[in-house]
This record gives structure tokens, sequence and C-alpha cells, in this order.
């Protein structure tokens, strides 16, 4: 699996996501500074990695997505192209309009760091064939804006294309429908709050986030 | 010209620090208080003089950049 991580001035868990790459892929990620604009050739996945990229400056994610990278970025996921966004990730995402919605404020208007459990909603995705539909997995999460806005007519639409990725069990943030993570239209473009690079080896202290990189690296794997 | 750009989120869209500040307001004793939306001001220096020109290239940055539009609306002054 050949993967690219973007990283911007203030990109916090670039590396964490480099190594899980690593790690499930066989090959080291290639780091892509912001200002680049353009993308290694023949890449399988490019990665937008949490943390609090140009200091959240205006709104999160907001300055990022404009950055010269992202339009090389936004060309590849519209060619179809993977693109997963975790925390400042899926931020991003959501502001260059590749993903619906936006993240808001927590309701409860704290930063929140812990462990929650979410369900995986959907397997039909490149990112999520590694875990069963309706399983449980337990994947950190650190945010101050993570709660997902999304108006009736969008949830609707999200339920009816099978496009929530995960839902949060106990929703710590004021997420519209539970939501922690969504897919793209073509299902290639993933975002979530919550950080399965932090869980993807034991000695990290759990590996319920190993399967999603798992799940990845095998559709690249050469048959 | 000067410009200012007021954002604030849309109406439906839950502000959770526009109810924050009304809570506090409540207990601080400011009675009567319906409903509390913040957001933010940007005020920017142009060098276009004339206003409709002005107003134009404002709204294209409040649509490219200041605003996102899926949660916030805006509201552009020249002076």
């Amino acid at each position: 699996m050949k993967s690219a991580v973007i990283v911007f001035p203030g990109s916090n868990c670039d590396r964490d996501l480099a190594v899980a790459f690593e790690q499930a892929g066989g090959r080291p990620a290639q780091m892509v500074w912001h200002k680049e604009t353009s993308l290694p050739a023949g890449l399988d996945i490019v990665g937008i990695p949490g943390g609090f990229s140009f200091g959240d400056y205006l709104r999160c994610g907001a300055i990022a997505a404009r950055s010269p990278i992202c339009r090389a970025v936004v060309d590849f996921a519209k060619r179809g192209g993977l693109v997963l966004g975790i925390c400042n990730g899926f931020q991003v995402l959501t502001e260059t309009g590749l993903l619906p919605g936006a993240l808001l404020r927590n309701a409860n208007l704290k930063y929140i760091c812990k462990d929650v459990d979410l369900t995986v909603e959907t397997t039909d995705s490149p990112f999520t064939r590694g875990y069963r539909k309706g399983q449980g997995i337990r994947i950190p999460i650190a945010h101050h804006d993570g709660n997902y806005a999304a108006d009736a007519a969008l949830l609707g639409r999200l339920d009816a294309e099978d496009r929530v990725a995960f839902r949060y069990v106990d929703n710590p943030n004021g997420s519209a429908g539970d939501i922690a993570g969504v897919l793209s239209e073509n299902r290639r473009v993933l975002g979530m709050m919550p950080h399965p690079e932090r869980l993807a080896d034991a000695a990290l202290g759990g590996t319920d986030g190993a399967a999603l990189f798992a799940g990845l690296a095998e559709a690249f794997a050469p048959a | 010209m000067k410009a200012r750009v007021h954002v604030t989120l849309k109406t439906g869209v839950l502000d959770p620090q526009g109810e924050a500040i009304r809570h506090a307001l409540g207990a601080m004793g400011f009675a009567g208080v319906d409903a509390v939306r913040q957001g933010k001001l940007i005020e920017l220096d142009l060098a276009e003089t004339d206003p409709k020109a002005a107003e134009d290239q404002v709204r294209a940055m409040c649509e490219k950049l200041l605003a996102n539009t899926v949660i916030e609306t805006y509201t552009v002054e020249l002076e």
C-alpha cells in the first residue's frame, strides 16, 4: 500500500498515522508538506492527520482546506483516490466539501480526551471492511470541535446511502445522529473524529483501530 | 475602503457557546434574555475604492473562506 500523510503547521498526529499506515501496509508513508502543489505519483491512499492545523484559526480546518496541497487532494479524491481524515483531518475534509456537514464546538463546550465506544455501522467501504457490521469497538477521541452538524435531509440521505461508518454508543459531543465518521458518496473518502491510529498496536493499550488499517492494506495487497 | 463582515451560525444550527452565554447572563441576574447567538467580526482594509466592486470582492471572500456556508451565514457592511 502506497500511502502519504499531509503535514500542516500544527498537525500533531501525522507521525502516528504514518506508523499505522506503515505497520499495516509494509512500506513507509511519504510525508507531504502543505505547500506542495502535487501528491507523489502512484499513491493508494492519502491521510489527513489530527492536530490543530493553523492553530484552528478562523474555523477548525478552514485554512488547511485552502492550502495548495488540498487542491491536489481534492483532485485525487475526485479521480477515485482513497482519503482518510482523522479528527482535524475530518474537519479539513468537510471544509473542502469532499464530505458533507460540518464540525461544531462540542455541545458541553469542553475539550474531551477519552476512549469512547463506537459501533461499526457499515462494512461496505475500504476502511471498514476489516470489521463486522454492528461490531463494538473502543477508540480514543481528543477534540474540542467534534459536534457533527447535519440537517434532517442530510441525515436521511446518509442513512439511506449507508454512509455512516461509525456511531457513538454514548454521544460525547452532541453530534447529529450520534455520527462519529462518514463516507463520501463513492465510499472512498472517510472522515472520523475518533483516532484509530492511537489504538492500532498492543503496545499502545489496544488494537481496535488496527482492523481499519489492516483492511486497507489487504485491499492493496498483491493478489 | 473598509469592510466589516459578521459571521454567525445559521438559524436552526445549535449554538452551544451562545447557550452558555445565555445561562451565564441568567445566573448573573440579567433576566429576560430569551436567546443568545454569538459569532465573529472580521474587519478588512481594502485597496478597492468602488463600493460595488468592493462588496462583490468581500462576498466572494465570504463564500470561499470567511464563512462556512454549510452552517454559517454572513453580512457585509462597507464604509
